[in-house]
């Protein structure tokens, strides 16, 4: 009894660091509609900062408190500096463009703070006066935890207080219900915008700055976070601070309870919860249905091009690229042979995204799940190559059926969450499940049959099922399913109203989409000759997500030209240093802050600009 | 006229509220074939509620809706469609990203079950049928521009073709002619009455447009706050004084 007892109140610890910061998350997101990735990243810089400033003044209590105060605003500046410096240019932009954008900055932050502390883990001290334990029906429980539990009411409270009884919090719920009216009365949203940065990240820099005496700080942290801080939001209700104080109770009590009872799949256990709550309460616990506007599209409003001459330009092309180990080194080849399997990854993504209009931050999930089960077949059931190639689809499209089911079921940001969900289930499975899948580890030693072993052997069996493939996801694009996907993304009223059961398609798009990446994920595996569960992450999915924006929305072949400029970028220049994570969270930046409206809006942007200068 | 109209849809008692608010209460009426009923009203008296009710997109509170005897109420609208319900938006809907020939073949492929085809391009298939129907509604010449790029009164034609491609037997028509120029109203309500005739369609609209309604219904509707307060040919409806205290009086 006494044992469940502290392992309800240490539950409750974490919920109050989880509801520091995820408050901050649902303020920001209330009244800008960003949901903003780098959110973790100020919990992690905050615990840093927390961390030497602890150590230099944390001796005293009043040392520490003040410690803890200042990384908190630290992060508030920081925080403001990056509505001022990014945000304010992607409001208008669709969710792609603000999640990728948001998430430059975590990379660019990641290797900031690594450069800046050092890759080590750092231990902090404990906070003066609180380093002992008190007995709970003798059972002892930390201090410091419980002056954590009260902490999580009494910042509601604050903030409570903050949006209820100040003019400046009454004028962030003016803005949260209605940007538009709020200035048109008058108020300047660019300076309301910034200080609602300013208390969010501040937030998150608090929850960081506390963790400082619980647990090691590691750059590991931000993503951590940042991905619970969602399901908290999400499950809440977007835009609700007490459904975010709820949820964060509910997760908490979830984690410290499911730890005892499936102590494998503890991180499974949080998303299965949010799949389960999204179904049952579209909007959240405590959500409404307005919080969330309909989003601008992430995709364009052009006839997709059939291209007069394509078929034969693609021959050409595969004809060209079979020729290549005719004259091209093994070091080509194996980089050949990854452009061409990240090409229908990031092929299946665009299935998804350019027709669809469905923005999935998980697809590395299914590319992952693809590259397990093929792995999985080698290491425990001795399958042969080709067996184990045919089941990493099977794997990878029975994963999405599952998948899809929930996550066709919402659309934009939800959508966009809801994949993330999955594909970080399929992540922490792979990642926990240490007996089958090797955890951290991976598995070794999945090399292809003798007849493929060749480089060039096998860059020609790679070359033909992923060609045969796009070819079939092109056909398919052209078919009245491309056309049916493309109506539901145009006008999902109008496309209910001439019979097209536009969910049904979405849901055949989510399984195909699957499908195509999880043999480019066994492909992969075989390539490698090894899987880890870095191939399931969400970096893998962003990559994705780049590639696709780099070669644009636009066409069909816009994914394969991103994935050739994506990987050659990546292994090729990204490998000269050691802060490839700052390169690329640059280039994510800078491709989104120039083409804010997608690449298409830029381009007829131009030419707009060209037709009025000539005119 | 001298045969007895078919009843195709008989509304009866359709209410609705939204948070207290009833936006539809208690309407009852009948559509037959041949029939071009006009279903006019101030703003906010229900029209477009009303419409959604009756093509599946709202579910009512209570009431009935039956086409040939078969119940609507808590159909989604695809199977609403399916049973022969064409239906124009007020505020366009089209697909964007396609062609206007395309938007057709969309129906036509829809209505023919035609839609999970993998392999063979959509562009291909039924485009003579879609053009015969853009010909019928004047946009043939424009059927391989993008619907995203065409004039407001332009789209509401494309939509009547594509509300046509699955020969409905009831078509309701939400504002058909907001946004066009007077002379393009009358062609297009001209065209609609054409239908009728020689279809039998059994066509239930609504519209601000005064010389739209009393020029072409062969019966109007008068909602006032989700009531009917009048029904009738154009010229009693006119003369009623009910009409004339709450609509005719109080918007002119």
């Amino acid at each position: 009894m006494s044992f469940l007892l502290v392992q309800a109140l240490s539950g409750l610890a974490t919920a109050a660091t989880l509801f520091l910061v995820s408050s901050g998350l649902t303020i920001v997101f209330g009244v800008t509609r960003i949901v903003n990735f780098a959110h973790g990243s100020f919990y992690m810089v905050g615990a840093y900062a927390g961390w030497s400033l602890i150590e230099r003044f944390g001796g005293t209590p009043a040392g520490f408190w003040g410690s803890v105060t200042a990384a908190a605003l630290a992060m508030g500046v920081l925080g403001a500096a990056m509505e001022i410096g990014l945000l304010r240019r992607l409001y208008r932009s669709p969710e792609l463009f603000q999640l990728l954008g948001t998430f430059g900055v975590v990379l660019v932050v990641q290797d900031l703070t690594a450069w800046a502390w050092g890759p080590e883990d750092l231990l902090g001290r404990r906070a003066p006066g609180l380093k002992g334990s008190i007995d709970i029906l003798d059972q002892p429980f930390p201090l410091y935890d419980l002056v954590l539990i009260g902490l999580g009411p009494l910042v509601l409270g604050l903030l409570w207080l903050l949006f209820n009884r100040t003019r400046w919090g009454t004028l962030v719920r003016a803005a949260t219900q209605d940007r538009e009216m709020a200035s048109a009365l008058g108020v300047d949203p660019a300076r309301l915008f910034t200080g609602v940065l300013f208390l969010g990240c501040a937030l998150a820099g608090l929850g960081g700055a506390l963790q400082v005496p619980r647990e090691a700080v590691t750059l590991q942290m931000d993503m951590a976070i940042v991905v619970e801080a969602f399901v908290v939001v999400v499950v809440g209700g977007m835009g609700s601070l007490a459904g975010a104080f709820l949820a964060s109770l509910l997760i908490g009590q979830l984690q410290a309870f499911g730890i005892l009872v499936f102590p494998q799949i503890t991180l499974v256990l949080v998303f299965l919860f949010m799949a389960v709550v999204l179904v049952l309460r579209p909007h959240g616990l405590l959500g409404r249905a307005e919080e969330v506007p309909p989003t601008a599209p992430a995709t364009v409003t052009v006839p997709l091009s059939t291209g007069g001459h394509t078929g034969s330009w693609a021959l050409a092309l595969l004809a060209l690229l079979a020729a290549v180990p005719l004259v091209a080194g093994d070091y080509a080849l194996i980089l050949l042979t990854e452009v061409v399997i990240l090409a229908l990854f990031a092929a299946s993504l665009h299935l998804l995204i350019g027709l669809g209009g469905l923005v999935s931050f998980g697809h590395a999930a299914w590319f992952g799940l693809g590259a397990y089960g093929s792995a999985l077949l080698v290491k425990h059931m001795g399958a042969p190559m080709p067996l184990a190639l045919a089941g990493a689809p099977v794997l990878a499209g029975l994963g999405a059926l599952v998948a899809g089911w929930f996550c066709v079921r919402r659309s934009g940001l939800y959508f966009a969450m809801l994949t993330l969900a999955f594909a970080q289930i399929a992540w922490s499975i792979a990642f926990q499940w240490y007996a089958v899948t090797g955890g951290d580890n991976g598995i070794l030693g999945v090399w292809p049959s003798s007849w493929a072993a060749g480089k060039a052997a096998y860059y020609w069996l790679t070359l033909a099922l992923c060609g045969g493939t796009l070819w079939l996801l092109r056909r398919a694009a052209f078919a009245p399913f491309g056309y049916a996907l493309r109506a539901g993304r145009d006008s999902g009223l109008r496309a209910e109203s001439v019979g097209i059961d536009v969910r049904r398609f979405q849901w055949m798009a989510f399984v195909l989409a699957g499908s195509a990446a999880g043999l480019a994920g066994g492909l992969y595996a075989f390539a490698k000759g090894s899987v880890f569960p870095t191939l399931l992450a969400v970096p893998q999915s962003v990559d994705a997500l780049v590639m696709v924006l780099m070669g644009g929305i636009q066409t069909v072949a816009g994914p394969l030209a991103g994935a050739v400029v994506f990987h050659l970028l990546k292994s090729e220049v990204m490998s000269l240093t050691d802060w490839w994570r700052l390169v690329l969270g640059l280039i994510i930046v800078a491709l989104v802050l120039v083409f804010p409206r997608g690449i298409v809006g830029f381009l007829s942007g131009l030419r707009s600009s060209f037709v009025r200068r000539r005119a | 006229m001298s045969k007895l109209p078919m009843s195709k849809l008989v509304v009866r008692d359709l209410q609705r509220s939204f948070g207290g608010v009833q936006a539809v209460g208690g309407v009852s009426f009948t559509l037959r074939s041949g029939d071009l009923l006009a279903l006019i009203g101030p703003n906010g008296a229900g029209k477009s509620t009303c419409f959604n009710l009756l093509n599946g997109q709202l579910r009512p509170d209570s009431g009935s809706v039956r086409l040939d005897g078969t119940e609507l109420v808590g159909l989604p609208p695809r199977r609403i469609w399916a049973l022969g319900v064409g239906r124009t938006f007020q505020i366009t809907a089209t697909f964007a990203s396609m062609t206007v020939a395309e938007n057709v073949q969309m129906v036509l492929l829809s209505r023919a079950r035609r839609l999970f085809g993998l392999w063979r391009p959509a562009a291909l298939q039924f485009r003579e049928p879609a053009l015969a129907l853009l010909e019928r509604v004047g946009m043939a010449a424009q059927a391989d521009r993008p619907c995203g790029v065409l004039a407001y009164g332009d789209v509401k034609r494309v939509e009547l073709a594509m509300a046509l491609a699955s020969e409905p037997t009831v078509l309701l028509m939400d504002e058909p002619t907001a946004g066009m120029a007077p002379a393009e109203r009358l062609a297009l309500m001209e065209l609609t009455a054409e239908l009728v005739r020689e279809r039998g369609l059994a066509v239930l609209f609504t519209e601000h447009d005064m010389d739209a309604v009393f020029g072409h219904a062969t019966r109007v509707l008068v909602l006032d706050r989700g009531r009917l307060i009048a029904e009738g040919s154009p010229d009693q409806v006119r003369a009623d004084p009910r009409v004339q205290s709450v609509y005719l009086g109080g918007e002119a």
